[in-house]
């Protein structure tokens, strides 16, 4: 059971919240101009961290509201919690 | 060494002797410094690869590298079903080659798998169900595979235990089979592979860690493990939830995310419950295993994971669900519990194929699924590193669908989105 610090709820249970995958997938900036190999690592392809990784979550049946979480994906501790748009946090893993 | 088998007459001539003149079913060799061809993880699509190509392809000159011991990931950690039910006929062909392997495997091995074809029956809970489980029937019998859809009668009579009241939480209204669906004894599919694969000379290398790749020119020649750098003309990768981990090692990044998926199993009792049935409400399937026990499944856990442990939400969901069905079940307890770390694919469909490294070949992505296709996933990884060629099954699953878009979507045939 995950307890998950919202930054705008504070501390909830992870069953309120919806994790929506890899955070800092960048879109190629002119898709017209990627290839297929390019589109398809963009939309496909998965860093799928074994330890600290970084991912997008709502708060699903709370705020509504998105920002990113960097967890332990062997022991699910949380080691940060920051908004949408700032960048990957220092984390040492 | 004489080629002692399994039989009824060898286990009466061993238990005259108190059992203690059986030997060990496979050999404990050290890895030779070169092979012709290394598979990458011992569990059961690993050591189903080196029966193949021993067996069909004539390569015994292989080693089958496993970082604990053979068996001890998901294929020990599976809830045990076969099936072949599937939408799409390129899925129909994968899965019903495995379905048919496994028919045949306890007579193939020489060690009785305990495959029990006791049907498989997918529950439908409303009329939109109801039209698409119809949908699903005809495609599935269109790809030549056995399918039945069952009215409400035909579903209360096979299962008298489930709860058919107009007020349940999922209303019962139908639902399809598929006869030749069921279980088999997933330790033994492990055992027999890896008995078989030893008595044709490969050599099962446990407690050894492939920690990374030998590359010269481009090409992997190998790999570097726990226990040394081992060489090998070809390399096969069938390390399920790890496969985006040692992806990473050789340079390139996979489809693939990790998850745990959790199952439970109940005390033993007697016989009640004669089918694997699996409810797409709810995500939760069950069978009873032959000592008694309750086998239960359901959907993934809520958040990548590598840790094979599951958490509370998902187990409380399974288990509410299966009691919204089996309200008798309420009554049980569980024994134990467990996760495995899964594969999961964007289109839900395994990864068969080379990959982008050249001399390195992939079998992975099997998702939630990887148990019943083992035969399949064995059969068409052997292929593909004895020939450098895709056996025409596979065709559809190599890793370059993703390219060109031909995705093979399957999260709505199996009711689960694995």
């Amino acid at each position: 059971m995950l307890l998950i610090p919202c930054p705008w709820c504070g501390l909830r249970d992870e069953a309120e919240f919806h994790c929506g995958g890899e955070s800092h997938v960048v879109r190629p900036p002119d898709p017209d101009a990627a290839d297929d190999a390019a589109w398809a690592a963009y939309l496909f392809d998965r860093d799928n961290a074994k330890g600290v990784g970084f991912e997008r979550w709502l708060h699903r049946h709370g705020c509504g509201r998105w920002f990113n979480v960097a967890r332990d994906t062997v022991t699910h501790e949380i080691r940060a919690v920051y908004g949408m748009t700032d960048p990957r946090p220092e984390t040492a893993s | 060494m004489p080629r002692s088998t399994y039989s009824a007459l060898s286990l009466l001539r061993h238990g005259l002797t108190r059992h203690r003149t059986w030997r060990p079913a496979w050999r404990r060799p050290d890895p030779k410094p070169h092979y012709a061809a290394i598979i990458v993880g011992g569990g059961g699509h690993g050591l189903a690869t080196a029966y193949y190509l021993a067996k069909t392809h004539g390569i015994t000159d292989v080693a089958v590298l496993e970082k604990g011991w053979i068996g001890g990931g998901n294929t020990g950690r599976n809830t045990t079903v076969v099936r072949s039910n599937y939408y799409f006929a390129e899925s129909g062909r994968l899965y019903d080659l495995a379905l048919r392997l496994y028919e045949g495997l306890s007579r193939e091995l020489d060690f009785n798998v305990m495959l029990s074809q006791r049907g498989m029956l997918m529950l439908a809970h409303s009329h939109h169900d109801m039209e698409f489980a119809r949908r699903t029937a005809n495609a599935i019998r269109r790809n030549g595979i056995d399918c039945d859809l069952l009215d409400r009668d035909a579903v209360a009579r096979r299962l008298p235990l489930l709860d058919m009241s107009t007020d349940a939480r999922f209303p019962v209204l139908g639902g399809y089979r598929q006869g030749r669906g069921g279980v088999a004894r997933h330790d033994a599919v492990a055992w027999g592979y890896a008995r078989a694969a030893d008595r044709l000379g490969v050599d099962i290398v446990q407690n050894c860690e492939v920690l990374g790749f030998i590359v010269e020119a481009g090409r992997i020649v190998g790999v570097e493990t726990t226990r040394g750098a081992i060489r090998a003309d070809r390399v096969g990768l069938a390390v399920a939830g790890h496969s985006g981990q040692l992806a990473a090692k050789a340079g390139f990044r996979l489809p693939i995310t990790s998850y745990a998926l959790q199952a439970f199993v109940s005390e033993p009792v007697k016989p009640i419950l004669d089918e694997v049935v699996l409810s797409p409400a709810t995500g939760v399937y069950v069978s009873q295993s032959d000592k008694g026990e309750l086998v239960i499944g359901g959907g993934l856990d809520l958040h990548p994971s590598y840790s094979q442990r599951g958490n509370l939400p998902t187990a409380e969901n399974v288990l509410s669900g299966l009691v919204g069905m089996f309200p008798c079940f309420a009554n049980l307890r569980l024994m134990r519990s467990w996760g495995g770390i899964v594969d999961v694919v964007p289109d839900s469909s395994p990864i068969i194929g080379p990959a982008p490294v050249y001399g390195l070949y992939l079998n992975c992505g099997w998702g939630t699924g990887g148990f019943k296709a083992i035969p399949a996933g064995g059969t068409l990884l052997a292929h593909l590193m004895a020939t450098g060629e895709q056996h025409p099954i596979a065709r559809p699953f190599g890793l370059e669908r993703f390219r060109t878009g031909a995705l093979v979507d399957e999260a709505a045939a199996s009711g689960i989105p694995h």
